[in-house]
């Protein structure tokens, strides 16, 4: 076991104990303290494969944005100091069994997929630009995979993503003017302040 | 388990099943919102995994875990907004009181 698949797995120990302790934890604090070792412990995940952009993305906006939104969350709703939302025991039983059912059914349809056993370098950050920016050139060329052994692949055409690029920016604009006028400050009745 | 992606994939399973459960079982609606949260990063580290481990789409598995990432950033604000409305109007987060909202 070289080191580079010994790191992966302590990591993937953290990344995944931390994913159960957030499901089991009774307290609303503690699964944010949880899950944001889940997140970190993923960005470094993405590290480790190369997408260091990526990896980059998910620690500022995820830990760094919404985590933070999701604590400030808890704070603005806290209620009084010995109130707690506790799930019933039949509830975790029946919770526990489907989801051990549902990993087992992932895990086994999972294991026979085959990477493809050749490496190459990450696509840069230029590239990634590139692809948002619509220049078609910046995706590799390549065959497709998953075809059967003996029928030809055929090559996949070069796409580019400057649309769905521009949709996620209108998308943010919207959610980001939305979100505004749902969470706005209630006026109460009578006083017009 | 010789294939390198397995274990990348087992993990996305992990996290995949981990959100659902927690989605099911939180009783606090922004508990669930951390269920989501998890679900969505098991699929982006399938997609990360698979970006890094067939060439062919190096570059399109991390461009659609960027999209996962700001559609996730975009879902926690809107379904905060939500919640936050929710509380000043009922006082509560537990989502079995938002009878209501059943349709």
């Amino acid at each position: 076991m070289d080191v580079g698949t010994l790191f992966f797995w302590i990591i993937a120990v953290v990344v995944g104990l931390s994913a159960i302790m957030v499901v089991v934890t009774q307290n609303i604090v503690r699964a944010a303290v949880w899950l944001l070792f889940t997140l970190a412990g993923t960005s470094v995940l993405y590290f480790q494969l190369n997408a260091d952009f990526v990896g980059a993305t998910q620690l500022i906006v995820y830990v760094g944005g919404t985590l933070v939104l999701v604590v400030f969350g808890v704070m603005l709703t806290a209620q009084g100091p010995f109130v707690s939302l506790r799930t019933g025991p039949g509830e975790w039983a029946v919770a526990t069994v489907a989801g051990l059912l549902f990993l087992g059914v992932l895990m086994a349809s999972t294991t026979g997929i085959k990477s493809s056993g050749k490496v190459i370098d990450a696509p840069s950050v230029q590239e990634l630009g590139e692809g948002f920016l619509g220049l078609i050139e910046a995706t590799k060329p390549g065959q497709l995979t998953g075809y059967p052994e003996g029928t030809p692949a055929p090559d996949r055409s070069r796409v580019a993503y400057l649309l769905p690029f521009e949709i996620v920016s209108v998308h943010l604009l919207v959610v980001l003017i939305g979100a505004a006028y749902l969470a706005r400050a209630k006026r109460r009745s009578g006083g017009h302040a | 388990m010789s294939d390198p992606l397995t274990p990348y994939l087992w993990l996305g399973a992990l996290l995949f099943t981990c959100g659902v459960v927690c989605m099911a079982t939180k009783r606090n609606a922004i508990g669930v919102l951390m269920g989501v949260e998890l679900v969505l990063n098991g699929a982006n580290v399938n997609f990360v995994a698979c970006a890094h481990y067939n060439p062919t789409f190096a570059l399109e598995g991390q461009v659609f875990a960027l999209f996962t990432i700001v559609l996730a950033a975009a879902e926690a604000a809107i379904a905060l907004a939500i919640v936050l409305n929710f509380y000043n109007n009922h006082n509560t987060v537990d989502v079995d009181a938002a009878e209501e909202l059943r349709g």
